[in-house]
């Protein structure tokens, strides 16, 4: 495809790719928790940062990771103490971080509105070598951390107290978890923009639990939808020229309608073809 | 040595007492019941000896060591009330039964041989093997509390903690959740369990302790049923129609009792 004779475009699907790649498999531990909203509160929170790079004249990438893992860590501090409920946490989070991020932004030197859609909703194409980089060893990291701590980050996110009986370190975990969500937040900042952000991390996880049966397989299923995903959004998004950012989550969206209505027909096939067995017993003891 | 060792702890949140000045203790290879009605603080005082409450006075030792000191977490299985909420992100017995392995290897080393091993041997001990690659969603409140005794078992640990086993379970649950821990038993682990009913288990039961109000009202030597689970051709599961005790509930303190 002429297409990739461009080095900008080369840079944007290698970019897309590890981030369709990393953001499903940290936000399948988020949908495991109830907290798929969680990464859209951080994408908030690094905006805030992101102002104040552009107001220190500093790598916002750089800030809006710090101030995101503050924010992120302090959520996991709220609710690890149970005194306010997630959900108000992340409203406080949300509306914080966006106008913190808005002011910031606007006292800077470069408060062009272009600058702020920048970070909003991603621009994939004047993503730099260095971005890359930067990106890729991120992203890396993220992947592998995800991956490889499988077993106890699964076992925290499924059932905390029995972590805590089985003598994990279920705080560590849960704060690892926090900033690596803020990671991911910042690196897939510039692909689908911070607005976008979670819909890679939770969309990909929705449409694979449609038709798997375990943990692992989902995670495997939902790192390939997102891959495709990003990778079809770019040049999808190159071909008909929209924004790949918002490409890629429209893709993931049809990628979860076709697989719950695919699931659903199967399901219903294999009813007709083969009836339910007789029916499960009781839960409980009837007492005639 | 007791495996568990409860001395005049005290446990309140937000002011509210729950517990007052409990004592009791576990020797190893005993099956000790903690019985008592909704409220009586029956399942905090399980869950402070796990560490899951804190304590306001007193203190708890597992294995002979004070419980803030206490690191040798392979050695408890603790099996809770419920699965925890299902989120919708699929998980099959077998995953689910692999947690609790974890405790064993540590978070660094990955799953082996060994593990697996375990898994489909505490999976065969409560009779779910058939269902290892199922979604644990698929399978009945009896089977998923199944589930979470093979999570449990899988660990190889030495105590036992289960938290209302039985609520809510079938009676061919039941009866298989009482072989396994007559089982467990009789390979010398110890057994504490919260429970509101005992039904099936009863014959299992060396000990109650029944508590009241936050308070331990009696500590009693239950009377050992014919065929004792010591004789290792004993079946747990037998119906005991024939027998003429009553059902442990029927003298476990109700709210017409004062404390004492």
């Amino acid at each position: 495809m002429d297409l990739f004779t461009y080095d900008f475009m080369i840079r944007a699907l290698v970019g897309a790719l590890i981030i369709g790649l990393a953001a499903p498999s940290l936000g399948i531990y988020l949908v495991q928790r109830r907290l798929s909203l969680i990464g859209d509160g951080i994408g908030h929170v690094a905006l805030t940062g992101v102002g104040v790079g552009l107001l220190l004249h500093h790598s916002p990438v750089i800030t809006a990771v710090i101030v995101s893992a503050i924010g992120a860590v302090g959520v996991e501090l709220i609710r690890q103490r149970g005194r306010t409920s997630g959900d108000l946490a992340l409203a406080l989070l949300f509306y914080g971080g966006i106008a913190g991020g808005v002011v910031l932004v606007g006292l800077s030197d470069d408060s062009s509105n272009a600058n702020l859609m920048q970070y909003l909703f991603g621009s994939l194409i004047t993503t730099s070598t260095q971005d890359i980089v930067v990106i890729a060893v991120l992203g890396v990291l993220v992947l592998a951390t995800m991956t490889g701590f499988r077993p106890a980050l699964f076992a925290v996110s499924n059932d905390e107290e029995y972590a805590r009986v089985s003598g994990l370190p279920v705080r560590t975990l849960n704060i690892l978890m926090a900033v690596t969500a803020a990671v991911t937040v910042t690196i897939a900042m510039r692909t689908v923009g911070l607005l976008l952000v979670s819909a890679l991390m939770v969309v990909p996880v929705a449409a694979a639990q449609q038709v798997t049966r375990g943990f692992r397989t989902t995670m495997a299923a939902a790192m390939l939808i997102g891959l495709l995903a990003a990778g079809l959004g770019v040049v999808a998004s190159a071909e008909i020229d929209t924004a790949p950012g918002a490409t890629t989550v429209i893709l993931a969206l049809v990628a979860f309608v076709a697989i719950t209505a695919g699931g659903a027909a199967w399901r219903a096939l294999r009813r007709r073809v083969n009836p339910p067995r007789e029916v499960e017993p009781p839960d409980v003891v009837l007492h005639a | 040595m007791s495996v568990v060792q409860v001395d005049r702890a005290a446990v309140g949140y937000d002011g509210r007492t729950i517990l007052h000045d409990v004592t009791m203790s576990v020797a190893a290879g005993e099956v000790v019941a903690v019985l008592g009605a909704n409220g009586s603080g029956k399942s905090t005082l399980i869950r402070s000896i796990l560490g899951l409450v804190p304590v306001s006075g007193g203190r708890i030792d597992l294995f002979g060591t004070p419980l803030r000191r206490f690191r040798e977490w392979a050695r408890v299985g603790y099996v809770p009330q419920r699965l925890g909420a299902g989120s919708g992100v699929p998980a099959t017995v077998g995953e689910v039964v692999a947690s609790g392995r974890l405790a064993r290897r540590g978070i660094f080393r990955p799953s082996g041989g060994a593990d697996r091993a375990a898994v489909r041997e505490a999976l065969t001990d409560v009779g779910l093997l058939d269902r290892i690659g199922d979604p644990v969603s698929t399978l009945s409140g009896g089977q998923q509390q199944r589930t979470l005794i093979a999570r449990a078992l899988a660990g190889k640990p030495d105590l036992l903690v289960l938290d209302e086993p039985t609520a809510g379970v079938d009676a061919a649950s039941q009866q298989a959740f009482a072989a396994s821990l007559g089982r467990f038993g009789e390979r010398g682990g110890t057994i504490l369990l919260v429970a509101h009913e005992l039904g099936p288990l009863q014959p299992l039961i060396d000990r109650a302790v029944v508590v009241h109000e936050g308070r331990i009202a009696h500590q009693v030597a239950l009377p050992e049923p014919a065929g004792h689970h010591a004789d290792p051709d004993h079946d747990h599961v037998h119906p005991h129609a024939e027998q003429e005790q009553p059902g442990i509930c029927d003298w476990a303190p109700t709210d017409r009792m004062a404390a004492n």
